[in-house]
Protein backbone atom coordinates (compact mmCIF):
# COMPACT_ATOMS: atom_id res chain seq x y z
CA UNK A 1 0.00 0.00 0.00
CA UNK A 2 2.62 2.33 0.84
CA UNK A 3 6.35 1.57 -0.22
CA UNK A 4 8.74 4.33 0.75
CA UNK A 5 12.04 3.27 -1.31
CA UNK A 6 15.64 4.98 -0.02
CA UNK A 7 14.25 8.25 0.84
CA UNK A 8 17.14 11.14 1.54
CA UNK A 9 16.53 14.56 2.09
CA UNK A 10 18.27 17.87 2.56
CA UNK A 11 17.34 21.27 4.14
CA UNK A 12 20.26 23.05 2.55
CA UNK A 13 23.04 21.15 3.51
CA UNK A 14 21.64 19.34 6.28
CA UNK A 15 20.77 15.53 5.84
CA UNK A 16 16.97 15.37 7.51
CA UNK A 17 16.27 11.97 6.12
CA UNK A 18 19.06 9.43 4.83
CA UNK A 19 18.10 6.18 2.89
CA UNK A 20 14.82 5.41 4.52
CA UNK A 21 13.12 2.62 3.06
CA UNK A 22 9.85 0.39 4.57
CA UNK A 23 6.94 -0.63 3.28
CA UNK A 24 3.25 -0.79 4.56
CA UNK A 25 1.05 -3.36 3.33
CA UNK A 26 -2.72 -3.38 3.17
CA UNK A 27 -4.22 -3.59 6.86
CA UNK A 28 -1.45 -2.95 8.62
CA UNK A 29 -0.75 -0.62 11.45
CA UNK A 30 3.27 0.41 11.77
CA UNK A 31 4.52 2.56 14.36
CA UNK A 32 7.47 5.08 14.14
CA UNK A 33 8.69 5.68 17.18
CA UNK A 34 12.32 7.89 18.05
CA UNK A 35 13.95 11.17 19.74
CA UNK A 36 12.45 14.36 18.78
CA UNK A 37 14.16 15.78 15.89
CA UNK A 38 14.89 12.67 14.72
CA UNK A 39 12.68 13.17 11.33
CA UNK A 40 9.63 11.52 11.89
CA UNK A 41 7.28 14.17 11.11
CA UNK A 42 9.41 14.50 7.74
CA UNK A 43 9.06 11.07 6.98
CA UNK A 44 5.61 11.01 7.16
CA UNK A 45 4.89 14.20 5.50
CA UNK A 46 6.86 12.99 2.20
CA UNK A 47 3.97 9.75 2.39
CA UNK A 48 1.69 12.55 1.24
CA UNK A 49 3.99 14.85 -0.33
CA UNK A 50 3.63 17.35 2.02
CA UNK A 51 7.37 17.73 2.55
CA UNK A 52 9.65 17.17 -0.58
CA UNK A 53 12.31 14.97 -0.87
CA UNK A 54 15.57 15.26 -2.95
CA UNK A 55 16.25 11.15 -3.62
CA UNK A 56 13.98 7.91 -3.60
CA UNK A 57 10.53 7.17 -3.99
CA UNK A 58 7.40 6.64 -2.48
CA UNK A 59 4.60 4.51 -4.05
CA UNK A 60 1.20 4.90 -2.66
CA UNK A 61 -1.21 2.32 -3.66
CA UNK A 62 0.71 2.25 -7.09
CA UNK A 63 1.23 5.62 -7.46
CA UNK A 64 4.43 7.24 -7.54
CA UNK A 65 4.68 10.54 -5.10
CA UNK A 66 7.85 11.97 -6.43
CA UNK A 67 6.22 11.59 -10.13
CA UNK A 68 5.69 15.45 -11.80
CA UNK A 69 3.02 13.99 -13.01
CA UNK A 70 1.12 12.33 -10.51
CA UNK A 71 -2.01 14.62 -9.14
CA UNK A 72 -0.99 15.05 -5.76
CA UNK A 73 -4.15 16.91 -4.55
CA UNK A 74 -6.24 13.74 -5.56
CA UNK A 75 -3.39 11.59 -3.66
CA UNK A 76 -3.73 13.50 -1.16
CA UNK A 77 -7.39 13.22 -0.94
CA UNK A 78 -6.78 9.31 -0.61
CA UNK A 79 -4.39 9.38 2.22
CA UNK A 80 -6.19 10.93 5.74
CA UNK A 81 -3.68 12.60 8.01
CA UNK A 82 -4.30 13.90 11.34
CA UNK A 83 -1.61 16.63 12.95
CA UNK A 84 -0.34 16.66 16.27
CA UNK A 85 -1.92 20.39 16.62
CA UNK A 86 -5.54 19.31 15.59
CA UNK A 87 -5.54 21.33 12.78
CA UNK A 88 -8.88 21.74 12.16
CA UNK A 89 -10.08 25.32 10.52
CA UNK A 90 -11.09 27.17 13.44
CA UNK A 91 -13.69 29.68 10.74
CA UNK A 92 -15.69 26.87 10.29
CA UNK A 93 -18.26 24.84 12.39
CA UNK A 94 -17.22 21.51 13.12
CA UNK A 95 -20.42 20.26 10.48
CA UNK A 96 -18.45 22.34 7.62
CA UNK A 97 -14.80 20.73 8.79
CA UNK A 98 -16.40 17.46 8.45
CA UNK A 99 -17.96 18.51 4.98
CA UNK A 100 -16.02 20.95 2.84
CA UNK A 101 -13.25 18.86 1.32
CA UNK A 102 -15.95 16.09 0.75
CA UNK A 103 -17.77 18.86 -1.32
CA UNK A 104 -14.84 20.78 -2.56
CA UNK A 105 -12.75 18.07 -3.72
CA UNK A 106 -14.97 14.66 -4.24
CA UNK A 107 -17.97 17.02 -5.52
CA UNK A 108 -20.15 15.16 -3.18
CA UNK A 109 -23.31 16.89 -2.41
CA UNK A 110 -24.24 19.03 0.98
CA UNK A 111 -26.36 16.08 1.52
CA UNK A 112 -24.22 13.69 1.25
CA UNK A 113 -21.24 14.77 2.85
CA UNK A 114 -23.02 15.95 6.36
CA UNK A 115 -24.66 12.62 6.60
CA UNK A 116 -20.90 10.89 5.86
CA UNK A 117 -19.62 13.38 8.08
CA UNK A 118 -21.95 13.24 10.86
CA UNK A 119 -21.87 9.50 11.10
CA UNK A 120 -18.12 9.59 11.52
CA UNK A 121 -18.76 12.26 14.18
CA UNK A 122 -21.26 9.90 15.46
CA UNK A 123 -18.67 7.14 15.96
CA UNK A 124 -15.80 9.23 17.26
CA UNK A 125 -19.10 10.13 20.23
CA UNK A 126 -18.97 13.80 19.26
CA UNK A 127 -22.54 13.90 17.55
CA UNK A 128 -23.83 16.52 20.27
CA UNK A 129 -20.96 19.43 18.64
CA UNK A 130 -21.56 19.55 15.27
CA UNK A 131 -22.71 23.05 15.18
CA UNK A 132 -19.97 24.12 17.57
CA UNK A 133 -16.56 25.59 16.37
CA UNK A 134 -13.64 24.35 16.56
CA UNK A 135 -11.93 26.84 19.68
CA UNK A 136 -15.03 25.35 21.50
CA UNK A 137 -14.06 22.14 22.08
CA UNK A 138 -11.23 20.65 23.93
CA UNK A 139 -8.13 18.69 22.42
CA UNK A 140 -9.31 15.38 23.07
CA UNK A 141 -12.35 16.44 20.95
CA UNK A 142 -10.79 18.44 18.47
CA UNK A 143 -8.73 16.11 17.69
CA UNK A 144 -11.35 12.89 17.32
CA UNK A 145 -13.43 15.31 14.99
CA UNK A 146 -10.17 15.78 12.92
CA UNK A 147 -10.06 12.16 12.83
CA UNK A 148 -13.29 11.82 11.44
CA UNK A 149 -12.84 14.73 9.15
CA UNK A 150 -10.15 12.61 8.08
CA UNK A 151 -11.95 9.31 8.15
CA UNK A 152 -14.76 11.49 6.18
CA UNK A 153 -13.05 11.08 2.70
CA UNK A 154 -12.77 7.28 3.05
CA UNK A 155 -9.15 7.35 3.12
CA UNK A 156 -6.93 4.05 1.94
CA UNK A 157 -4.67 4.70 4.64
CA UNK A 158 -4.29 6.57 7.56
CA UNK A 159 -1.18 8.71 8.40
CA UNK A 160 -0.72 10.38 12.09
CA UNK A 161 1.96 12.63 13.12
CA UNK A 162 1.98 12.69 17.34
CA UNK A 163 -1.74 12.54 17.61
CA UNK A 164 -1.28 12.44 21.16
CA UNK A 165 1.43 14.55 22.30
CA UNK A 166 -0.18 18.00 22.68
CA UNK A 167 -2.93 16.63 24.54
CA UNK A 168 -3.58 16.80 28.48
CA UNK A 169 -3.41 13.18 29.65
CA UNK A 170 -6.47 12.50 30.79
CA UNK A 171 -7.45 13.19 27.25
CA UNK A 172 -5.09 11.07 25.31
CA UNK A 173 -7.22 7.36 25.77
CA UNK A 174 -10.30 9.26 24.01
CA UNK A 175 -7.84 9.63 21.14
CA UNK A 176 -5.75 6.18 21.61
CA UNK A 177 -9.06 4.40 21.78
CA UNK A 178 -10.73 5.94 18.12
CA UNK A 179 -7.24 5.10 16.69
CA UNK A 180 -7.36 1.33 18.68
CA UNK A 181 -10.64 0.77 17.38
CA UNK A 182 -9.51 1.63 13.54
CA UNK A 183 -6.59 -0.36 14.05
CA UNK A 184 -8.97 -3.31 14.57
CA UNK A 185 -11.19 -2.81 11.91
CA UNK A 186 -7.88 -3.29 9.12
CA UNK A 187 -7.48 0.20 8.19
CA UNK A 188 -4.07 0.74 6.98
CA UNK A 189 -2.04 2.84 9.46
CA UNK A 190 1.29 4.80 9.84
CA UNK A 191 1.44 6.64 13.18
CA UNK A 192 4.30 8.45 14.56
CA UNK A 193 3.85 8.40 18.58
CA UNK A 194 5.50 7.54 21.61
CA UNK A 195 2.63 5.62 22.98
CA UNK A 196 4.04 2.40 23.31
CA UNK A 197 0.53 0.76 25.04
CA UNK A 198 -0.71 1.66 21.89
CA UNK A 199 1.65 0.04 19.82
CA UNK A 200 1.67 -3.20 21.93
CA UNK A 201 -1.88 -3.88 21.45
CA UNK A 202 -2.29 -2.76 17.57
CA UNK A 203 1.08 -2.61 15.90
CA UNK A 204 1.90 -5.03 13.33
CA UNK A 205 5.55 -3.33 13.42
CA UNK A 206 7.08 -0.95 15.13
CA UNK A 207 10.06 1.78 13.38
CA UNK A 208 12.84 3.34 15.40
CA UNK A 209 14.38 6.47 14.04
CA UNK A 210 16.88 7.84 14.85
CA UNK A 211 19.53 10.96 13.07
CA UNK A 212 17.36 10.61 9.99
CA UNK A 213 17.80 6.94 9.88
CA UNK A 214 15.39 4.06 10.07
CA UNK A 215 17.69 2.09 12.92
CA UNK A 216 15.03 -0.57 13.56
CA UNK A 217 12.57 -1.74 11.45
CA UNK A 218 10.47 -4.78 12.50
CA UNK A 219 7.76 -6.88 14.69
CA UNK A 220 6.09 -5.60 17.14
CA UNK A 221 6.90 -8.81 19.05
CA UNK A 222 10.20 -8.64 18.77
CA UNK A 223 10.93 -4.90 19.20
CA UNK A 224 9.70 -5.26 22.65
CA UNK A 225 9.99 -9.07 23.17
CA UNK A 226 13.70 -9.62 22.57
CA UNK A 227 14.97 -6.05 23.48
CA UNK A 228 18.50 -7.68 23.94
CA UNK A 229 18.78 -7.79 19.74
CA UNK A 230 18.02 -4.22 19.17
CA UNK A 231 20.06 -1.60 18.60
CA UNK A 232 21.91 0.34 21.36
CA UNK A 233 19.93 3.35 20.23
CA UNK A 234 16.89 2.13 20.43
CA UNK A 235 17.33 0.22 23.96
CA UNK A 236 18.35 3.52 25.18
CA UNK A 237 15.23 5.31 23.46
CA UNK A 238 13.07 2.96 25.23
CA UNK A 239 14.48 2.74 28.73
CA UNK A 240 13.78 6.50 28.79
CA UNK A 241 10.05 6.22 27.26
CA UNK A 242 9.24 2.88 29.29
CA UNK A 243 11.30 4.37 32.46
CA UNK A 244 7.79 4.81 34.17
CA UNK B 1 -13.73 87.09 13.52
CA UNK B 2 -17.50 85.57 13.79
CA UNK B 3 -17.80 81.99 12.98
CA UNK B 4 -21.05 81.47 12.11
CA UNK B 5 -21.50 77.42 10.97
CA UNK B 6 -25.08 78.03 9.57
CA UNK B 7 -23.31 78.89 6.78
CA UNK B 8 -22.94 75.55 5.85
CA UNK B 9 -26.54 74.51 6.47
CA UNK B 10 -27.28 77.30 4.10
CA UNK B 11 -25.43 75.30 1.35
CA UNK B 12 -26.56 71.65 2.84
CA UNK B 13 -27.72 70.17 -0.51
CA UNK B 14 -24.42 70.94 -2.68
CA UNK B 15 -22.51 70.14 0.71
CA UNK B 16 -24.15 66.38 0.83
CA UNK B 17 -23.56 65.96 -2.75
CA UNK B 18 -20.08 66.51 -2.27
CA UNK B 19 -19.74 64.35 0.75
CA UNK B 20 -21.33 61.74 -1.45
CA UNK B 21 -19.01 61.77 -3.56
CA UNK B 22 -16.34 61.51 -1.26
CA UNK B 23 -17.94 58.31 0.09
CA UNK B 24 -18.31 56.66 -3.28
CA UNK B 25 -14.94 57.09 -4.47
CA UNK B 26 -13.90 55.76 -1.01
CA UNK B 27 -16.42 52.84 -1.57
CA UNK B 28 -15.89 52.15 -5.01
CA UNK B 29 -11.60 52.79 -4.01
CA UNK B 30 -11.88 49.96 -1.51
CA UNK B 31 -13.39 47.06 -3.54
CA UNK B 32 -11.42 47.48 -6.16
CA UNK B 33 -8.59 47.89 -4.08
CA UNK B 34 -9.34 45.34 -1.75
CA UNK B 35 -10.00 42.83 -5.03
CA UNK B 36 -6.83 44.06 -6.61
CA UNK B 37 -4.98 44.16 -3.13
CA UNK B 38 -5.78 40.20 -2.82
CA UNK B 39 -4.55 39.34 -6.75
CA UNK B 40 -1.39 41.09 -6.24
CA UNK B 41 -0.47 39.66 -2.33
CA UNK B 42 -1.35 36.46 -4.03
CA UNK B 43 1.31 36.87 -6.53
CA UNK B 44 3.74 38.97 -4.34
CA UNK B 45 3.59 35.21 -2.56
CA UNK B 46 3.90 33.46 -5.72
CA UNK B 47 7.39 31.03 -6.29
CA UNK B 48 7.15 32.86 -9.84
CA UNK B 49 9.91 35.24 -9.30
CA UNK B 50 8.80 36.76 -12.41
CA UNK B 51 5.01 37.01 -10.51
CA UNK B 52 6.40 38.13 -7.23
CA UNK B 53 8.70 40.75 -8.71
CA UNK B 54 6.08 42.22 -11.02
CA UNK B 55 3.60 42.79 -8.08
CA UNK B 56 6.68 44.20 -5.58
CA UNK B 57 7.40 46.43 -8.37
CA UNK B 58 4.06 47.56 -8.57
CA UNK B 59 3.41 47.79 -4.83
CA UNK B 60 6.62 49.22 -4.26
CA UNK B 61 6.04 52.19 -6.58
CA UNK B 62 3.10 53.06 -5.64
CA UNK B 63 4.01 53.28 -1.87
CA UNK B 64 7.29 55.48 -2.41
CA UNK B 65 5.26 58.23 -4.79
CA UNK B 66 2.96 61.04 -3.07
CA UNK B 67 -0.80 60.30 -3.51
CA UNK B 68 -1.09 63.77 -4.90
CA UNK B 69 1.04 63.23 -7.30
CA UNK B 70 -0.24 60.37 -8.86
CA UNK B 71 -3.86 62.14 -8.69
CA UNK B 72 -2.37 64.79 -11.00
CA UNK B 73 -0.26 62.28 -13.27
CA UNK B 74 -3.41 59.95 -14.44
CA UNK B 75 -5.24 63.79 -14.48
CA UNK B 76 -2.53 65.74 -16.51
CA UNK B 77 0.11 63.46 -17.75
CA UNK B 78 -1.93 60.40 -18.91
CA UNK B 79 -4.29 62.49 -21.34
CA UNK B 80 -1.07 64.81 -22.95
CA UNK B 81 0.66 61.26 -23.61
CA UNK B 82 -2.82 59.31 -24.78
CA UNK B 83 -4.36 61.72 -25.80
CA UNK B 84 -7.73 60.15 -24.00
CA UNK B 85 -10.07 63.09 -21.81
CA UNK B 86 -10.93 61.30 -18.89
CA UNK B 87 -11.69 64.16 -16.81
CA UNK B 88 -11.53 64.67 -13.28
CA UNK B 89 -14.02 62.20 -11.87
CA UNK B 90 -13.01 59.16 -13.74
CA UNK B 91 -9.16 59.47 -13.45
CA UNK B 92 -10.07 59.78 -9.73
CA UNK B 93 -12.06 56.71 -9.49
CA UNK B 94 -9.19 55.34 -11.28
CA UNK B 95 -6.21 57.01 -9.44
CA UNK B 96 -7.16 55.79 -5.98
CA UNK B 97 -8.28 52.32 -7.14
CA UNK B 98 -4.52 51.42 -8.21
CA UNK B 99 -3.01 53.45 -5.52
CA UNK B 100 -5.13 52.02 -2.91
CA UNK B 101 -4.80 48.69 -4.08
CA UNK B 102 -0.60 48.94 -3.45
CA UNK B 103 -1.35 49.69 0.14
CA UNK B 104 -4.65 46.84 1.03
CA UNK B 105 -1.80 44.65 -0.95
CA UNK B 106 0.75 44.90 2.06
CA UNK B 107 -2.21 44.25 4.78
CA UNK B 108 -3.77 41.43 2.79
CA UNK B 109 0.10 39.30 2.87
CA UNK B 110 0.51 40.10 6.31
CA UNK B 111 -2.83 38.47 6.50
CA UNK B 112 -1.87 35.58 4.39
CA UNK B 113 1.71 35.25 5.94
CA UNK B 114 0.04 34.96 9.72
CA UNK B 115 -1.84 31.78 8.85
CA UNK B 116 0.34 28.91 10.31
CA UNK B 117 2.27 26.22 7.87
CA UNK B 118 0.20 23.55 9.60
CA UNK B 119 -3.12 25.01 8.85
CA UNK B 120 -1.90 25.01 5.29
CA UNK B 121 -0.89 21.31 5.60
CA UNK B 122 -4.03 20.23 7.00
CA UNK B 123 -5.59 21.90 3.57
CA UNK B 124 -3.01 20.13 1.45
CA UNK B 125 -3.64 17.38 3.13
CA UNK B 126 -7.37 17.01 2.51
CA UNK B 127 -6.59 17.18 -1.16
CA UNK B 128 -7.08 21.08 -1.82
CA UNK B 129 -5.06 22.31 -4.75
CA UNK B 130 -3.25 25.20 -3.52
CA UNK B 131 -5.84 27.66 -5.40
CA UNK B 132 -8.47 25.81 -3.35
CA UNK B 133 -6.60 25.80 -0.17
CA UNK B 134 -6.08 29.72 -0.90
CA UNK B 135 -9.61 30.03 -1.19
CA UNK B 136 -11.37 28.04 1.41
CA UNK B 137 -8.67 27.76 4.46
CA UNK B 138 -6.00 30.86 4.10
CA UNK B 139 -7.89 33.76 3.14
CA UNK B 140 -11.27 33.53 5.27
CA UNK B 141 -9.21 32.90 7.94
CA UNK B 142 -6.54 36.23 6.87
CA UNK B 143 -9.77 38.29 6.32
CA UNK B 144 -11.04 37.79 9.80
CA UNK B 145 -7.43 38.68 11.15
CA UNK B 146 -6.65 41.78 9.39
CA UNK B 147 -10.20 43.10 8.89
CA UNK B 148 -9.45 45.98 11.57
CA UNK B 149 -6.71 46.88 9.49
CA UNK B 150 -8.80 47.09 6.12
CA UNK B 151 -11.24 49.37 7.55
CA UNK B 152 -8.64 51.62 9.43
CA UNK B 153 -6.71 51.39 5.80
CA UNK B 154 -10.19 52.47 4.57
CA UNK B 155 -10.82 55.22 6.76
CA UNK B 156 -7.52 57.12 5.93
CA UNK B 157 -8.50 56.57 2.27
CA UNK B 158 -11.69 58.57 3.26
CA UNK B 159 -9.84 61.04 4.13
CA UNK B 160 -7.47 60.81 1.59
CA UNK B 161 -10.23 61.45 -0.62
CA UNK B 162 -10.37 65.23 -0.25
CA UNK B 163 -7.03 65.18 -2.40
CA UNK B 164 -8.74 65.14 -5.40
CA UNK B 165 -9.98 68.74 -5.21
CA UNK B 166 -6.23 69.40 -6.46
CA UNK B 167 -8.07 68.62 -10.42
CA UNK B 168 -11.33 70.58 -9.12
CA UNK B 169 -13.34 67.33 -8.58
CA UNK B 170 -16.41 68.22 -6.50
CA UNK B 171 -16.06 66.14 -3.24
CA UNK B 172 -16.57 67.08 0.21
CA UNK B 173 -13.77 69.38 0.41
CA UNK B 174 -14.37 70.34 -3.33
CA UNK B 175 -17.68 71.40 -2.32
CA UNK B 176 -16.73 73.34 0.46
CA UNK B 177 -14.37 75.16 -1.12
CA UNK B 178 -16.10 76.22 -3.55
CA UNK B 179 -19.36 77.50 -1.61
CA UNK B 180 -16.30 79.29 0.29
CA UNK B 181 -14.88 81.15 -1.96
CA UNK B 182 -18.32 81.85 -3.54
CA UNK B 183 -19.79 83.46 -0.13
CA UNK B 184 -16.20 84.74 1.13
CA UNK B 185 -17.39 82.21 4.24
CA UNK B 186 -13.52 80.38 4.33
CA UNK B 187 -13.51 79.89 8.10
CA UNK B 188 -17.03 78.74 8.42
CA UNK B 189 -16.84 76.19 5.68
CA UNK B 190 -13.02 74.84 6.43
CA UNK B 191 -14.29 74.45 9.94
CA UNK B 192 -17.62 72.70 9.14
CA UNK B 193 -16.71 70.35 6.82
CA UNK B 194 -13.61 69.75 9.53
CA UNK B 195 -16.25 68.54 11.95
CA UNK B 196 -18.19 66.08 9.17
CA UNK B 197 -14.49 64.49 8.62
CA UNK B 198 -13.81 64.02 12.16
CA UNK B 199 -17.23 62.78 12.91
CA UNK B 200 -16.83 60.40 10.15
CA UNK B 201 -13.82 58.91 10.88
CA UNK B 202 -13.75 58.98 14.24
CA UNK B 203 -17.29 56.97 14.62
CA UNK B 204 -16.07 54.50 12.05
CA UNK B 205 -13.29 53.94 13.63
CA UNK B 206 -15.06 52.73 17.07
CA UNK B 207 -17.32 50.63 14.93
CA UNK B 208 -13.94 48.98 13.89
CA UNK B 209 -13.04 48.32 17.65
CA UNK B 210 -16.56 46.96 18.53
CA UNK B 211 -16.57 44.85 15.26
CA UNK B 212 -13.03 43.27 16.31
CA UNK B 213 -14.51 41.87 19.58
CA UNK B 214 -17.78 40.46 17.74
CA UNK B 215 -15.44 38.76 14.13
CA UNK B 216 -12.56 36.99 15.98
CA UNK B 217 -11.95 33.66 15.74
CA UNK B 218 -12.76 31.38 18.71
CA UNK B 219 -9.42 29.84 19.43
N1 LIG C 1 11.81 23.62 7.48
C1 LIG C 1 12.95 23.15 8.05
N2 LIG C 1 14.14 23.71 7.77
C2 LIG C 1 15.28 23.23 8.33
N3 LIG C 1 15.33 22.20 9.17
C3 LIG C 1 14.17 21.59 9.49
C4 LIG C 1 12.92 22.03 8.96
N4 LIG C 1 11.95 21.24 9.45
C5 LIG C 1 12.55 20.36 10.26
N5 LIG C 1 13.89 20.56 10.29
C6 LIG C 1 14.88 19.77 11.05
O1 LIG C 1 14.78 18.44 10.62
C7 LIG C 1 14.94 17.57 11.69
C8 LIG C 1 13.82 16.58 11.74
O2 LIG C 1 12.64 17.24 12.08
P1 LIG C 1 11.28 16.46 12.33
O3 LIG C 1 10.98 15.61 11.15
O4 LIG C 1 10.24 17.46 12.71
O5 LIG C 1 11.65 15.55 13.58
P2 LIG C 1 10.69 14.75 14.56
O6 LIG C 1 9.30 14.79 14.04
O7 LIG C 1 11.27 13.37 14.60
O8 LIG C 1 10.82 15.41 15.90
C9 LIG C 1 15.09 18.41 12.94
O9 LIG C 1 16.44 18.48 13.27
C10 LIG C 1 14.56 19.74 12.53
O10 LIG C 1 15.23 20.76 13.22
MG1 LIG D 1 7.56 15.58 14.88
Amino acid sequence: MIEINKISKWYGDFQVLTDCSTRINKGEVVVVCGPSGSGKSTLIKCVNALEPFQQGDIIVDGISVADPKTNLPKLRSRVGMVFQHFELFPHLSITENLTLAQMKVMGRSKEEASQKGLAYLDRVGLKAHAHKFPGQLSGGQQQRVAIARALSMDPIAMLFDEPTSALDPEMVNEVLDVMVELAQEGMTMMCVTHEMGFARRVANRVIFMDKGQIVEDCAKEAFFGNVEARSERAQQFLSKILQH
Amino acid sequence: MDINLGNIWHARDFILEGLQYSLSLTGFAMLIGITAGTVLAIARLSSNRMVSSAAATYVNLFRSIPLVLVIFWFYILLPLITGIQMGADKSAYITFAIFEAAYYCEIIRAGIQSIPKGQINAGLAMGFTPAQNMRYVILPQAFRNILPLLLTQTIVLFQDTSLVYVVGATDLLGAADKVAHRDNTLVDMYLGVAIIYFTISFSLSKAVKQLHGKIAIIR
